[in-house]
Protein backbone atom coordinates (compact mmCIF):
# COMPACT_ATOMS: atom_id res chain seq x y z
CA UNK A 1 0.00 0.00 0.00
CA UNK A 2 1.39 3.16 -0.48
CA UNK A 3 -0.19 6.99 -0.37
CA UNK A 4 -0.96 8.18 -4.02
CA UNK A 5 -2.81 10.87 -3.59
CA UNK A 6 -3.35 13.59 -0.22
CA UNK A 7 -5.75 16.56 -0.48
CA UNK A 8 -5.89 20.14 0.55
CA UNK A 9 -9.08 22.22 0.48
CA UNK A 10 -9.01 24.90 -1.47
CA UNK A 11 -11.39 27.77 -1.18
CA UNK A 12 -10.45 28.67 -5.56
CA UNK A 13 -9.06 25.80 -7.30
CA UNK A 14 -7.39 28.28 -10.16
CA UNK A 15 -6.30 30.84 -7.76
CA UNK A 16 -4.83 27.92 -5.85
CA UNK A 17 -3.34 26.94 -9.01
CA UNK A 18 -1.47 29.49 -9.49
CA UNK A 19 -0.27 29.75 -5.48
CA UNK A 20 0.75 25.99 -5.79
CA UNK A 21 3.10 26.05 -8.74
CA UNK A 22 4.00 29.85 -9.64
CA UNK A 23 5.18 30.50 -6.10
CA UNK A 24 5.46 26.91 -4.20
CA UNK A 25 7.18 25.27 -7.49
CA UNK A 26 4.64 22.44 -7.78
CA UNK A 27 3.61 20.80 -11.04
CA UNK A 28 0.58 20.61 -12.21
CA UNK A 29 -0.32 16.34 -12.99
CA UNK A 30 -3.72 15.88 -13.48
CA UNK A 31 -5.88 18.55 -14.63
CA UNK A 32 -9.39 16.99 -15.16
CA UNK A 33 -12.68 18.52 -16.01
CA UNK A 34 -15.36 17.61 -13.83
CA UNK A 35 -18.05 19.65 -14.14
CA UNK A 36 -18.15 22.86 -12.12
CA UNK A 37 -14.80 21.81 -10.93
CA UNK A 38 -11.44 19.90 -12.04
CA UNK A 39 -9.67 17.40 -10.85
CA UNK A 40 -6.61 19.36 -9.72
CA UNK A 41 -3.50 17.72 -8.72
CA UNK A 42 0.27 19.00 -8.00
CA UNK A 43 3.27 17.46 -7.48
CA UNK A 44 6.63 18.28 -6.16
CA UNK A 45 9.11 18.47 -9.08
CA UNK A 46 11.63 16.77 -6.64
CA UNK A 47 9.47 13.57 -6.97
CA UNK A 48 7.31 13.65 -9.99
CA UNK A 49 6.34 9.89 -9.68
CA UNK A 50 5.35 10.52 -5.98
CA UNK A 51 2.06 11.27 -3.92
CA UNK A 52 -0.30 14.06 -5.60
CA UNK A 53 -2.14 17.06 -3.71
CA UNK A 54 -5.14 17.28 -4.55
CA UNK A 55 -6.36 21.23 -4.53
CA UNK A 56 -10.07 19.61 -3.72
CA UNK A 57 -12.97 22.45 -3.74
CA UNK A 58 -14.05 23.43 -0.19
CA UNK A 59 -17.91 23.56 -1.11
CA UNK A 60 -19.00 20.86 1.08
CA UNK A 61 -20.14 22.52 4.53
CA UNK A 62 -18.28 20.43 6.72
CA UNK A 63 -15.25 22.37 4.76
CA UNK A 64 -15.58 25.87 6.11
CA UNK A 65 -16.35 25.12 10.19
CA UNK A 66 -12.92 22.99 9.76
CA UNK A 67 -11.13 24.83 8.11
CA UNK A 68 -11.64 27.68 10.38
CA UNK A 69 -11.43 25.79 13.27
CA UNK A 70 -7.65 24.96 12.38
CA UNK A 71 -7.11 28.64 10.96
CA UNK A 72 -8.04 29.64 14.25
CA UNK A 73 -5.86 27.81 16.62
CA UNK A 74 -3.05 28.38 13.89
CA UNK A 75 -2.98 24.65 12.93
CA UNK A 76 -1.30 23.87 9.30
CA UNK A 77 -3.41 21.75 7.47
CA UNK A 78 -0.86 20.18 5.77
CA UNK A 79 2.81 19.99 6.09
CA UNK A 80 5.60 19.88 3.10
CA UNK A 81 9.24 19.28 3.99
CA UNK A 82 12.61 21.17 2.68
CA UNK A 83 15.70 21.00 2.33
CA UNK A 84 16.55 24.83 3.53
CA UNK A 85 13.92 26.11 5.67
CA UNK A 86 15.44 29.93 5.76
CA UNK A 87 16.03 30.09 2.39
CA UNK A 88 12.75 28.75 1.66
CA UNK A 89 11.50 31.37 3.89
CA UNK A 90 13.38 34.39 2.08
CA UNK A 91 12.06 33.28 -1.07
CA UNK A 92 8.40 32.59 0.14
CA UNK A 93 8.45 36.04 1.46
CA UNK A 94 9.93 37.83 -1.61
CA UNK A 95 7.01 36.32 -3.84
CA UNK A 96 3.98 37.89 -1.51
CA UNK A 97 3.91 34.71 1.01
CA UNK A 98 2.57 35.24 4.33
CA UNK A 99 4.24 33.87 7.72
CA UNK A 100 2.19 33.51 10.69
CA UNK A 101 5.31 31.20 12.14
CA UNK A 102 8.75 32.20 11.73
CA UNK A 103 11.23 29.47 11.40
CA UNK A 104 11.86 27.78 15.13
CA UNK A 105 12.75 24.70 16.74
CA UNK A 106 10.61 21.99 17.62
CA UNK A 107 12.59 18.82 18.39
CA UNK A 108 13.54 16.68 15.38
CA UNK A 109 12.82 19.56 12.55
CA UNK A 110 12.70 23.36 12.27
CA UNK A 111 9.34 24.83 11.28
CA UNK A 112 7.73 27.67 9.94
CA UNK A 113 4.27 28.03 8.87
CA UNK A 114 2.15 30.22 6.01
CA UNK A 115 -1.05 30.96 4.71
CA UNK A 116 -1.67 29.54 1.37
CA UNK A 117 -4.48 32.33 0.35
CA UNK A 118 -7.05 29.80 0.16
CA UNK A 119 -7.64 29.35 3.44
CA UNK A 120 -5.41 27.04 5.04
CA UNK A 121 -2.02 27.27 7.05
CA UNK A 122 0.49 25.46 5.69
CA UNK A 123 3.47 23.88 7.27
CA UNK A 124 7.29 23.65 6.21
CA UNK A 125 10.01 21.32 7.78
CA UNK A 126 13.44 20.42 7.81
CA UNK A 127 14.66 17.67 9.41
CA UNK A 128 17.50 18.82 12.16
CA UNK A 129 19.18 15.62 11.31
CA UNK A 130 20.10 16.22 7.44
CA UNK A 131 20.12 12.27 6.67
CA UNK A 132 16.37 12.24 6.89
CA UNK B 1 -8.96 42.82 44.90
CA UNK B 2 -12.19 40.68 45.44
CA UNK B 3 -11.34 37.26 46.85
CA UNK B 4 -12.83 35.22 43.78
CA UNK B 5 -9.97 37.01 41.75
CA UNK B 6 -7.06 36.02 44.28
CA UNK B 7 -8.42 32.81 43.97
CA UNK B 8 -8.61 32.78 40.02
CA UNK B 9 -4.90 33.78 39.89
CA UNK B 10 -3.59 31.30 42.74
CA UNK B 11 -5.26 28.95 40.99
CA UNK B 12 -3.69 29.68 37.76
CA UNK B 13 -0.47 29.63 39.50
CA UNK B 14 -0.95 26.48 40.90
CA UNK B 15 -0.01 24.11 38.16
CA UNK B 16 3.90 23.70 36.91
CA UNK B 17 2.59 23.62 33.36
CA UNK B 18 0.87 26.56 33.10
CA UNK B 19 3.96 28.44 34.81
CA UNK B 20 5.61 26.81 31.80
CA UNK B 21 3.01 28.46 29.49
CA UNK B 22 3.65 32.07 31.55
CA UNK B 23 7.62 31.85 31.14
CA UNK B 24 7.01 30.90 27.47
CA UNK B 25 4.87 33.48 26.77
CA UNK B 26 7.09 36.02 28.19
CA UNK B 27 9.40 35.29 25.76
CA UNK B 28 7.45 35.89 22.53
CA UNK B 29 4.09 37.36 22.86
CA UNK B 30 1.19 36.86 20.47
CA UNK B 31 1.29 32.56 19.87
CA UNK B 32 -1.29 30.33 18.52
CA UNK B 33 -2.24 27.36 20.30
CA UNK B 34 -0.53 25.59 17.37
CA UNK B 35 3.12 27.60 18.01
CA UNK B 36 2.43 27.18 21.88
CA UNK B 37 1.97 23.58 21.78
CA UNK B 38 5.01 23.03 18.89
CA UNK B 39 7.46 25.18 21.56
CA UNK B 40 6.51 22.38 24.50
CA UNK B 41 8.15 19.90 22.52
CA UNK B 42 11.51 22.06 21.18
CA UNK B 43 11.47 23.32 25.02
CA UNK B 44 12.31 20.04 26.26
CA UNK B 45 10.88 16.95 24.14
CA UNK B 46 7.51 16.52 25.77
CA UNK B 47 4.62 17.12 23.71
CA UNK B 48 1.34 18.50 25.46
CA UNK B 49 -1.71 17.58 23.64
CA UNK B 50 -3.29 20.70 22.17
CA UNK B 51 -6.79 19.78 24.87
CA UNK B 52 -4.10 20.52 27.77
CA UNK B 53 -3.04 23.16 26.31
CA UNK B 54 -5.97 24.51 25.39
CA UNK B 55 -6.99 24.14 28.77
CA UNK B 56 -4.68 25.47 30.91
CA UNK B 57 -4.44 28.81 27.94
CA UNK B 58 -8.69 29.51 29.41
CA UNK B 59 -7.44 29.19 33.08
CA UNK B 60 -4.66 31.48 32.65
CA UNK B 61 -7.40 33.55 30.62
CA UNK B 62 -9.80 33.34 33.17
CA UNK B 63 -6.88 34.87 35.56
CA UNK B 64 -6.57 37.70 33.28
CA UNK B 65 -2.85 36.45 32.55
CA UNK B 66 -3.53 36.25 28.96
CA UNK B 67 -4.77 38.53 26.60
CA UNK B 68 -6.01 37.17 23.18
CA UNK B 69 -5.87 39.24 19.58
CA UNK B 70 -6.38 38.25 15.85
CA UNK B 71 -3.47 37.53 14.10
CA UNK B 72 -5.56 37.37 10.49
CA UNK B 73 -8.06 34.58 11.62
CA UNK B 74 -5.41 33.14 14.23
CA UNK B 75 -6.37 33.36 17.96
CA UNK B 76 -2.70 34.92 19.32
CA UNK B 77 -2.14 35.10 23.08
CA UNK B 78 0.23 37.35 25.14
CA UNK B 79 1.02 37.00 28.67
CA UNK B 80 -0.34 39.97 30.72
CA UNK B 81 0.90 40.79 33.93
CA UNK B 82 -1.09 43.10 35.84
CA UNK B 83 -0.62 44.63 39.70
CA UNK B 84 -3.25 43.09 41.12
CA UNK B 85 -1.40 39.66 39.61
CA UNK B 86 1.95 40.54 41.52
CA UNK B 87 -0.08 41.34 43.98
CA UNK B 88 -1.64 38.12 44.68
CA UNK B 89 1.41 36.05 43.92
CA UNK B 90 3.04 37.98 46.69
CA UNK B 91 -0.18 37.84 49.34
CA UNK B 92 1.87 36.30 52.16
CA UNK B 93 4.20 39.60 51.95
CA UNK B 94 2.19 41.59 54.18
CA UNK B 95 3.23 38.76 57.11
CA UNK B 96 7.12 39.62 56.51
CA UNK B 97 7.15 42.26 58.88
CA UNK B 98 4.69 41.71 60.94
CA UNK B 99 6.29 39.92 63.81
CA UNK B 100 4.66 36.84 62.90
CA UNK B 101 6.64 34.94 60.95
CA UNK B 102 9.18 32.41 62.32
Amino acid sequence: MKIRVTNVFVDNQDKAEVFYTDVLGFTVKNNIPLGEHRWLTVVSNKDPGGPELLLEPSDHPAVKPYKDALVSDGIPAHSFQVGDLDAERKRLGELGGEFTVEPMEAGPVRMAVFDDTCGNLIQLIQMVDSSQ
Amino acid sequence: MKDEQLDLILKALSDSTRRRIIDHLSMKPAQSLFEVCAASVAEDGTALSRQTVSQHLAVLEKAGLIETTWKGRTKAHSLRVTKDHIAAATWLVKYQQSGKNP
